[in-house]
């Protein structure tokens, strides 16, 4: 009696297992490195890729990931950047017509998730990721502090790519730290850093400067980067000081900044920092210091925050020259009206780099998915990370594209330096064109 | 028993090692060390080259920097000082408190700022900001007490200190949810811009609203408490609630009204704060928060003149401090060891009077 009741409990344990293998079988659509050739039968042999390839069955979508900002501060960042992967889904089709259109007779499915902007974003946005087989690659980080040693790690050890429209840190596309599967459309801040230098040393002819920047990898790089450009000039740094981007009090700081008496003081950093810089550095900075800000800073709740210049003290940020591409008919004709059409102003000039990375990414699908005639797709995911670090003389929105071998895909940028309040977000004031503009290539800087 | 010697001596001799004052040494130790530290730091920044030392504006910036900062960190703080003074919960939403006192004060600052009411009426304004701020926060404040602390008042201690922080994440996040996630302008007077000169130095305008408004705040407080019926009350919950409840006071009602008063505070913090900050966001309770418990626990909890010394301490520390004393070591960007110096501070404080400076043998502790 005894017996039988083991037996039973074996077969019923022996009959769960084999539904539990059953079900295993159909939960990822990746074949394994090993695997010899894809299951659907396709010329590209998986087992020669290292990560294995993504397959999608007829009918099935092709799945990406966004990994952006979007929520808290740098919110605005993120979701314009969604909207520019969204764009490029919708002119699959040839027309922004507000439906999407389709890859290779497969739809795209775009699964959003947030960076937070901040390490521990990235990691939870990217382990969400890089637990579902079927994302082909990622469109992120907003901001290089989710990216660097996090989700670029993270992602990477799947080989899923990551693509992002808008960090800037130099220290993603080192030879140190860049990971394999990392690129990005975005400028690289020595470039901004050494145009910004030219700008105060050149244009405006101060040669003394103080830095100030809070924890981020983004505002510490591009500090550094100006710091080193505005030194090899002939300028000199009168202090060099850290925040943290939670601090509200600034006014210490700014006291010790203007015992050493600079004529500009750089704060590359994120909002609420920046517009804080700017009303509290006023009442404490001697009459006529400048200050000067970043990307980071140019945006609505800056203008929000501030409201008018403050008299006596001027402040500019720099930002890439989108005048530079606006001019463009695609941009100016069809691109801009879809994306007011659907999402009302930009928050950011990055969602046309987000746009750029979306089409560089479809290009590259297009050229190693394998197709086995009745609508399988497979597409192995080594030779897609080599195909989009192969892009050359890609004429995108925010100009030619090309990629090096560390990821760096916007090789010849144009970086514009704008007064306050004739910036070119919602809020600005007409007319809203950069007071200095300076092209440099990646070559010029490194 | 030759072996029974022994073990008397080795009995001997822990008995010694056991009686030597071991933490004494050490701490008179650690207080040589740190006062050599602070000093040598102080002199040599004080030292420093004609072209590289702080010039005495420099200082009296510092100072006054510190003062109307650390005032306001002490209104705040008087804010938790009373609820732990009578609950003896650390009250962590009140950050939150602040913050929606700010959001309040806010509304009507940007709508005067357009019409120009501002600036055309800028006493009335402030006092009008000001009474909105506090009925806002004291709101909040009440509704907290009773909806989150007062189904908990006989749990644990863990339970309602748990449920602060909760209630804290949950105002945040609402806030965030009805007013947004970015920071916004907040409108000041335009006669508030500039400086006075007081006893010949010069003062920035809205530093000098922020200290005399604290000091007013502060003394009709100290008044209340010690003068009034209510104040009485609360003291006598505050010694003891068992015998208070006795002795015929309505302890729920003491309660209240001792929550309806940190944020009355709060109110008051919210508008200074955002006139010297000139900005509001829905996470602007927590650092200032943070300092303020920081503060409370400086003074000793639980100590009203504790909590405006422990704000004013903090800060002149996180304003002089790191110039004074890390400058001299040649440390490079030492304001970003601000907090780091501030907390080394209160733990070698609680080290040498765990209940904080006014924290013990205080005859005003509510």
């Amino acid at each position: 009696m005894k017996n039988r009741k083991y037996f039973a409990m074996l077969a019923l344990l022996g009959a769960l297992m084999l539904v539990a293998a059953a079900c295993g079988d159909d939960d990822g659509g990746e074949t394994g490195g090993g695997g010899g050739t894809s299951a659907t039968g396709g010329a590209v042999d998986c087992a020669a890729d290292e990560f294995g390839c993504v397959e999608i069955a007829s009918g099935d979508p092709i799945q990406l990931a966004s990994l952006l900002s979007i929520t808290g501060d740098t919110a605005f960042l993120g979701t314009d950047s969604n909207h520019g992967v969204e764009l490029a889904i919708d002119y699959l089709d040839g027309t922004f017509d507000g439906t999407p259109g389709q890859l290779l007779d497969h739809d795209v499915e775009l699964t959003q998730e947030d960076d937070g902007c901040s390490a521990e974003g990235g990691q939870a946005g990217a382990t969400a990721i890089a637990a579902n087989p079927d994302v082909v690659a990622v469109i992120g980080t907003s901001c290089s502090s989710s990216a660097l040693g996090v989700a670029d790690t993270i992602l990477g050890d799947k080989g899923i790519l990551l693509f992002s429209p808008s960090n800037t840190n130099p220290g993603l596309t080192s030879e140190e730290a860049h990971q394999a599967f990392y690129a990005r459309t975005a400028h690289n801040d020595k470039i901004q850093g050494a145009i910004v230098a030219d700008f105060v040393f050149t244009e405006l002819g101060l040669t003394t400067a103080a830095t100030i920047n809070d924890e981020s990898p983004y505002a510490d790089g591009l500090a550094a980067a100006f710091r080193d450009n505005f030194e090899a000039l002939g300028g000199t740094i009168t202090g060099v000081e850290q925040v943290s981007s939670s601090d509200t009090d600034l006014g210490p700081v700014f006291t010790n900044i203007a015992a050493s008496e600079p004529e500009v003081v750089y704060g590359p950093n994120f909002n609420p920092v920046c517009a804080l810089s700017y009303t509290q550095g006023s009442d404490i900075l001697a009459k006529g210091t400048i200050q000067v800000g970043s990307d980071g800073c140019l945006e609505t709740s800056f203008l929000d925050t501030v409201g008018a210049p403050i008299k006596d003290f001027a402040y500019y940020a720099s930002s890439p020259d989108v005048s530079a591409y606006q001019s463009g008919a695609f941009y100016k004709d069809e691109y801009l009206p879809a994306y007011t059409d659907q999402f009302g102003k930009p928050t950011s000039v990055f969602n046309a780099h987000a746009y750029d990375a979306t089409n560089v990414l479809f290009d590259a699908i297009e050229a190693v998915a394998v197709d086995d005639g009745s609508g399988n797709l497979t597409i192995p995911r080594t030779a897609l990370k080599d195909a989009v670090l192969a892009t050359s003389g890609y004429e995108g929105m925010t100009g030619t594209i090309t990629c090096t071998p560390l990821g760096d895909c916007a090789t010849d940028v144009t970086i514009g330096v704008f007064e306050y309040d004739h910036w070119p977000v919602e809020g600005g004031v007409d007319p809203t064109d950069p007071v200095f503009s300076e092209t440099k290539t990646l070559a010029d800087v490194i | 028993m030759a072996s029974a010697t022994d073990e008397q001596l080795r009995g001997a001799e822990l008995g010694l090692l056991e009686r030597f004052p071991w933490r004494r040494i050490i701490l008179v130790v650690l207080s040589i060390v740190i006062v050599a530290v602070v000093a040598i730091g102080a002199y040599k920044t004080l030292t420093l080259p004609a072209d590289e030392r702080y010039s005495s504006t420099t200082w009296k910036n510092f100072i006054v920097l510190g003062l109307a900062q650390g005032a306001i960190i002490g209104l705040i703080a008087l804010g938790y000082t009373l609820v732990y003074g009578i609950l003896r919960m650390i009250n962590f939403a009140h950050g939150e408190v602040f913050m929606f006192g700010a959001f309040g004060a806010f509304f009507f600052s940007h709508a005067w700022e357009q019409s120009g009411f501002l600036d055309s009426n800028p006493v009335l304004s402030m006092a009008l900001l000001l009474v909105i701020a506090m009925l806002v926060s004291m709101g909040v404040a009440v509704l907290l007490e009773r909806i989150a602390y007062r189904p908990l008042r006989n749990a644990p201690r863990l339970v309602p200190l748990i449920t602060a922080i909760g209630a804290s994440l949950f105002l945040a996040n609402t806030a965030r949810g009805f007013f947004g996630a970015q920071s916004r302008g907040f409108g000041v007077p335009e006669a508030l811009d500039g400086t006075w000169t007081i006893l010949g130095v010069e003062v920035d305008r809205i530093q000098v609203v922020v200290l005399v408004t604290v000091i007013v705040a502060v003394a009709v407080l100290s008044l209340f408490v010690s003068k009034t019926r209510t104040g009485k009350s609360m003291r006598a919950v505050a010694a003891d609630s068992e015998t208070a409840s006795l002795m015929g006071i309505r302890v729920d009602r003491v309660i209240v009204i001792t929550f309806a008063i940190g944020g009355l505070l709060a109110g008051i913090a919210a508008v200074l704060f955002s006139i010297t900050f000139e900005s509001v966001s829905f996470t602007m309770g927590f650092r200032p928060g943070i300092a303020a418990f920081t503060a409370a626990v400086l003074g000793g909890i639980g100590s009203i003149s504790g909590a405006a010394l422990g704000g004013v301490l903090l800060g002149l520390l996180q304003s002089i401090g790191p110039a004074l004393i890390l400058t001299g070591y040649g440390i490079p960007s030492s304001f970003q060891l601000k907090d780091a110096f501030t907390f080394l501070v209160l733990v070698l404080v609680l080290i040498f009077r765990p209940g904080g400076l006014l924290g013990s043998g205080e005859a005003e502790k509510v």
